[in-house]
């Protein structure tokens, strides 16, 4: 009775075929490519500005304090989301087999997001920011976001109103997770007082204001960037390697234990601060509990592929899954460990933090991405131009996100020890700053390398996507992907 | 083929959550809740060390605009305003920083990154001249600094109708702006200023009171005096003179 529980789409194989909505699987699709290079070159640029610092280019546009959010918000919110959109739009009617509940609000979806990401554009570099790291945009675009959010959501659960197929898999758990508490993070972070068009204060002051957005802010890594990659993983993973999800019982475990412990883990971004000494120890806690169900998501997906691993070698699609999980186990490893009171007074306000970040976006987010866009592009388009760049790009981005996280893994270490340097005569043994800044020189510059290889690997895959899609061949995506799994 | 402990997976999991979306969906934010709630509610009714609230008042309307800019420029992305109870950091930038400090700080300037160094002790520790070089051309003052000039500061004025209705929403935030500010926020900024500007001309400046670089110095000095006044009040209850 429940033996096809642990393979998506299984189910029902034998039902009439179902018009699914491709079209917006497309428009996403392209608008994940379009806005990873915006994203990574932004990214790329704001590193230069650190290792040479005229590459702020002496205006106010292009200046490191304007153009990071850019980075920070395209490659979340526009590289990130749109990857999350993608997948949900393509497996969501796959997995219930239905089309989506509207095409009207997945057109308004579409459209609306897109459109906000252009506005975070083309405010950021103006210096309109309310300052809060991953909630910079400005009230209006809030509220824009506030109602595309509702629009999505209420196509998202009209399509699971009616959906074919009784069974919610795991994948769907993770995505309505993702519905629902980004609503909620969204809301309650940016609730201000607009003084004009393009400016707000925040109703909260000091520690409050702070836990209020560190809370955002942690969850916005955990319910933007992992249980949705998670659902992800949960559903292209198994597809990639053709094998069941390793336990079904892990995946229940992980999934409440993890939504449940992460909201707790924002105080960990305010060890050592003003914030009150009992929220700081048990957002602490919380933050080292976190190890158990990301661990357990990261070993229910590597071990799915038991009895495939052979075709890791072969099958680049496979390759970017196995690294994207195995680099959300370290990252995941390594927050927990950062969250350690000892370790964090180090690691805190240091390139550390950075790399570590970066092992997040660049290894797990970038790495399911990239996967999951080669393993649609054949199933839309019916061929891949030029399959051997895949492979390249494979090794450009691996080896750019090495250079990147130990070159940032040294500047955090050398920073951190130098500041907190005291001599046996009681005095800073470094007491002029920019002495420090000036060591961490050569890292910055290899940070900057690691950076530019992973965005030439990004190119080299939109070319070749665009080469794929210009080459035209008949969408023909139900055959493969909805044909039985084995 | 399903030989893995999938084989028997636990059916009431399955039977009354997975197959019905909205109670899974209830669930989802029943567990989101309690952390958020736990953490977030006592922050809501935080209250300061009176001892040391009483020496905290909100930034004055042109110190406003100078923190509005300072957040325009994103400064907050590679300066904290967060000293650490460590004695490396007691050391290198002033006592440590107590939470009744940022009681007028909407949005909070904590920041995440120390590209450069923590600036909540600044104020006072340079003169505005240092600032005003340091801002225009920062290797003038501080020889292998990585930051950019700021030179647009020097040629754009702050408005004192945004000056205004900042002000008038912060006190509608419920900040207690005293009398002689909120009763004319930017007469009040442009006095302000106009002492700045005054103050530069010793070191043979001329800059007009009406620049932004005059709003952003007003800030930066600001920085930290709360502090002192509480620990000149701490050392005098110790009767420590």
């Amino acid at each position: 009775m429940n033996v096809h529980v642990t393979q998506p789409e299984t189910q029902g194989s034998a039902a009439p075929a179902v018009d699914y909505d491709e079209k917006i699987v497309k428009q996403f699709f392209t608008a994940t490519v379009v806005w990873a290079l915006v994203g990574m070159l932004a990214g790329v640029w704001v590193a230069l500005q650190l290792a040479w610092w005229p590459a702020n280019l002496d205006n106010p546009y292009t200046t490191f304090g304007r153009l990071r959010p850019l980075h920070t918000n395209a490659v979340i919110f526009a590289f990130a989301g749109n990857t999350v959109f993608l997948g949900i739009y393509h497996s969501m009617q796959r997995l219930l087999k239905t089309r989506m509940f509207s095409d009207a609000l997945s057109q308004f979806h579409f459209w609306g997001w897109q459109l906000i990401i252009v506005a975070a554009a083309l405010t950021l570099p103006f210096g309109h920011t309310q300052s809060k790291e991953y909630a910079e945009l400005i009230w209006p675009i809030d509220i824009a976001i506030a109602v595309v959010w509702v629009v999505f959501a209420i196509n998202f659960f009209g399509t699971i109103a009616i959906r074919k197929v009784k069974h919610l898999y795991v994948a769907i758990w993770f995505y309505m997770s993702f519905v629902l508490t980004v609503a909620v993070l969204h809301i309650v972070n940016n609730l201000s007082l607009p003084v004009s068009f393009t400016k707000s204060y925040p109703i909260y002051s000091g520690m409050t204001d702070a836990l209020v957005q560190w809370w955002y802010g942690h969850n916005a890594v955990a319910f933007f960037l992992t249980t949705p990659f998670l659902g992800l993983m949960y559903y292209y993973l198994p597809k990639a390697a053709n094998r069941p999800v390793f336990s079904y019982r892990l995946s229940i475990i992980h999934f409440w234990s993890l939504v449940f412990l992460y909201i707790w883990a924002g105080p960990h971004h305010l060890l050592y601060s003003a914030l009150p000494d009992w929220a700081q120890t048990v957002g602490a806690a919380f933050s080292i509990m976190l190890i158990a169900p990301s661990w357990g998501g990261m070993l229910n997906g590597l071990l799915t592929l038991r009895g495939a691993w052979d075709r890791v070698r072969t099958d680049p699609v496979l390759k970017f899954f196995v690294v994207a999980v195995s680099f959300y186990g370290m990252a995941t490893f390594e927050g927990p460990m950062m969250s350690i009171r000892p370790v964090n007074g180090l690691a805190h306000f240091t390139n550390w933090v950075v790399g570590h970040v970066h092992s997040g976006a660049l290894g797990w987010n970038g790495f399911m991405g990239f996967g999951i866009l080669y393993f649609l592009a054949p199933r839309i388009f019916g061929r891949i131009a030029k399959p051997s760049w895949v492979e390249t790009h494979f090794w450009l981005g691996t080896i750019g996100i090495v250079l990147y996280i130990v070159s940032m893994w040294s500047a955090g270490l050398t920073e951190g020890l130098m500041w907190r340097a005291v001599g046996e005569d009681g005095l800073l043994q470094y007491p002029n700053f920019v002495s420090i800044v000036d060591r961490l020189n050569l890292f910055y510059w290899i940070r900057f390398l690691g950076g530019a290889m992973y965005l030439v690997g990004a190119v080299m895959m939109a070319w070749n996507l665009w080469l794929t899609a210009r080459g035209g061949g008949s969408p023909d995506a139900e055959l493969p992907v909805a044909a039985p799994a084995k | 083929m399903n030989t893995n402990k999938a084989a028997n997976p636990p059916d009431w999991h399955r039977r009354l959550i997975e197959n019905k979306g909205g109670l899974m969906a209830v669930l989802s934010v029943a567990a989101i809740a309690v952390g958020s709630l736990v953490e977030l509610v006592p922050m809501f009714t935080l209250e300061f060390e009176p001892r040391e609230i009483e020496h905290v008042t909100p930034y004055t309307p042109l110190e406003v605009a100078g923190r509005d800019i300072y957040i325009r420029e994103g400064c907050y992305l590679c300066h904290s305003q967060w000293v650490r109870p460590f004695r490396s950091e007691t050391l290198r930038y002033g006592e440590w920083s107590r939470a009744s400090e940022y009681a007028y700080d909407q949005p909070f300037q904590l920041g995440s990154r120390r590209i450069g160094p923590d600036l909540h002790r600044v104020g006072g520790k340079y003169n505005d001249a240092w600032h005003y070089e340091h801002m225009k051309d920062p290797r003038s003052t501080s020889p292998g600094s990585i930051m950019p000039p700021y030179k647009w500061l020097y040629d754009a004025s702050w408005s004192g109708d945004d000056i205004d209705a900042s002000v008038a929403g912060l006190i509608t935030l419920g900040q207690p702006f005293p009398q002689e500010q909120a009763g004319n926020p930017q007469a009040h900024a442009f006095k302000q200023a106009k002492a700045i500007s005054e103050g530069l001309k010793e070191f043979d400046i001329e800059v007009s009171a009406d620049k932004e670089i005059v709003a952003l110095i007003a800030y930066l000095q600001r920085l930290g005096q709360d502090s002192k006044a509480m620990a000149e009040a701490r050392a005098a209850a110790e009767g420590g003179e």
